[in-house]
């Protein structure tokens, strides 16, 4: 019977021939991703339950990244729990401060991520690591301290939707455009439980880093994970990355595998988007709504805080200057020295931005650059909901790197193709 | 009597069930303060023990952070009735022994004030404000033993 990749890869990790969508299967986790804000409560439940245990500490990766460097006293008793837990059950990846950053830039970069695994994180934005093959999924605290002590979690084997991602993307135009749009078309719950699986000509033109902005956002639409097949671009990133257990399971798509349904996205049509407040679905043409003033841009985040978003970001702040509150946040450690080693950074010191440390930050309405009333921020993350960088009286804009970096010149929403080339 | 606070709004996401500036701490009292604060201010002191929260398409979207259900269960909140919910919200509900409804053009079937009695294991919500009985598909078998449990750990636990 044909299936697809998520279905294979289901079907591996269940240690069956074949599933079905529907399907409850027991699945055999192969990493666990652990941050700062679910983690700790993980670990009080299985204290308070006298469980002890940890299935694997070698197949555990943990990184404080919300609230690190500790924003308050509250959040350093955060940190300290899971530095405690940490090191009393022998955790091998252990990032701490210093090498610490945002989980989701992280662990690909660091060689945790391989095709045909399954990822589960107590994180919505672990479906990530479905970029390089991979079956991956948020989930909460409870089902964290389940997998940590057993291993195991239940699933459902979700459906799949394809997303045919057609033509060639045009100067200025991003892979956040494209999962803007694919969002936007379908509604923030148009992939309820569903996994949506990217193949199609764009995507042969996007870098590993561009490619997770896109499975990053699976979440946005409601989905259980988002996927995209192996090929040459994956592979050169795997043998920059892995540094150890190298070997992975490489699996495809059978040619007439079901779907549930298909939509396409003619990438060569697709114009910079920007998702007005206050859903990441509201996406609109950045030629409908240029112009309307900011208070503050962020470029950073899980999404779009990878060293080829600063790089395109510091594109367009050469030689400008920013006229408005500019925060660059580098995901990782990593990407903050090569933006450093690659004069990034002074471009962005020039240009009046501020660079902080790796961090989530803002994103979510932690530290380091959160919204008064009334303000108005382009950001390059994943969320515009209410509140969600501060105020319930701010709003929140989602764009690519170009289109923050262009709106913080002009302090207003604008169009990033007339600063280019 | 449980009385149902109706929000006739889509996508109620975890940012406004819990603002993320509360989740410096997961202690559940702490989290209860703030229960649906950045979606109606004046929810925790119109709540009382059992009452129902009914909302829309896509309840519960957004973070997987499992303080936006220990808010709800703080504030004392006993079920969420809602058309559909997102996946990741709806798995951690039953995982802390908590009822999610889904229930199709529920803010139609139920109005803010109404007083409500829920068999989760039958499947019936008895709107005695109108005097009509509202069926829903009640959760599979496997998860309301999880919900009677208290919760997956104190299910796996008791499994062992």
């Amino acid at each position: 019977m044909a299936m697809t990749i998520t279905e294979k890869i289901f079907a591996r990790a269940a240690g069956q021939d074949r599933v079905r969508p529907g399907d409850l299967v027991n699945a055999n986790i192969d990493i666990i991703m652990c941050h700062d804000v679910t983690t700790p409560p993980a670990i009080s439940m299985l204290k308070e339950k006298g469980i002890d245990r940890v299935f694997d500490p070698d197949k555990i990766v943990v990184t404080p990244d919300h609230f690190q460097p500790a924003k308050d006293i509250q959040s350093a008793e955060l940190h300290k729990r899971l530095d405690t837990w940490a090191k009393e059950k022998g955790i091998k990846h252990y990032y701490k401060l210093g090498r610490a950053g945002v989980c989701h830039a992280l662990l690909p970069e660091q060689g945790h991520i391989r095709p045909g695994e399954v990822i589960v994180g107590g994180d919505s934005h672990t479906c990530t690591y479905g970029a390089f093959a991979a079956f991956s999924t948020g989930i909460g605290s409870t089902d964290l301290a389940a997998a940590i002590a057993t291993g195991q979690l239940w699933f459902k084997v979700p459906a799949s939707m394809k997303f045919v991602l057609k033509g060639r993307l045009s100067p200025g135009v991003y892979s956040k455009d494209v999962i803007l749009a694919a969002i936007t078309a379908v509604g923030t719950d148009g992939a309820l439980y569903r996994a949506m699986e990217f193949v199609g000509p764009a995507l042969k033109d996007m870098s590993m880093e561009a490619r997770m902005t896109i499975t990053n956002m699976a979440i946005e639409a409601g989905a259980k994970n988002g996927i995209i097949a192996f090929d040459e671009i994956t592979r050169a990133y795997l043998d920059a990355h892995l540094k150890q257990k190298a070997e992975y399971t490489v699996f495809e798509s059978d040619a007439d595998a079901e779907y549930v349904e298909t939509v396409e996205i003619d990438c060569t049509a697709l114009e910079p988007l920007v998702a007005l407040p206050h859903l990441p679905s509201n996406g609109s043409p950045i030629g409908d709504c240029a112009g309307t003033p900011m208070d503050q841009a962020y470029i950073g985040s899980c999404t779009n805080g990878r060293i080829e978003d600063l790089r395109i970001a510091a594109q367009i702040m050469k030689g400008r200057q920013v006229a408005i509150r500019t925060i660059i946040v580098p995901a990782t450690p990593e990407i903050w020295k090569q933006c450093i080693d690659e004069k990034l950074a002074e471009v962005f010191y020039d240009a009046g931005c501020v660079v902080s440390a790796p961090t989530c930050g803002a994103c979510l309405g932690g530290f380091m650059g959160i919204l008064a009333a009334g303000e108005k921020c382009i950001s390059t993350t994943n969320r515009n909901f209410v509140g969600r960088m501060g105020s319930p009286k701010s709003e929140v804009y989602l764009a690519s790197p170009a289109t923050a970096a262009a709106s913080a010149i002009e302090g207003k929403l604008a169009d990033p193709r007339k600063y280019m080339g | 009597m449980a009385k149902a606070h109706v929000y006739k709004r889509d996508h109620i996401n975890t940012d406004e069930i819990i603002p993320a500036r509360y989740l410096n701490t997961d202690d559940t009292a702490e989290l209860a303060k703030h229960c649906m604060e950045d979606l109606d201010i004046g929810f925790v002191k119109k709540c009382k023990p059992g009452d129902v929260i009914v909302g829309g398409v896509d309840f519960g979207c957004g973070s997987s952070r499992e303080h936006a259900v220990w808010a709800l269960q703080g504030a004392k909140v006993g079920a969420v009735i809602a058309d559909t919910f997102a996946r990741i919200f709806y798995r951690n509900c039953i995982n802390c022994g908590f009822y999610p409804i889904e229930l199709e053009n529920a803010a139609e079937k139920i109005n803010d004030g109404d007083e409500v009695e829920i068999d989760y294991e039958n499947g019936t919500i008895d709107n005695k404000t109108q005097g009509k009985e509202i069926a829903f598909k009640p959760l599979p078998d496997f998860a309301i033993q999880i919900v009677k449990d208290g919760g997956l750990l104190e299910n796996i636990q008791k499994r062992r």
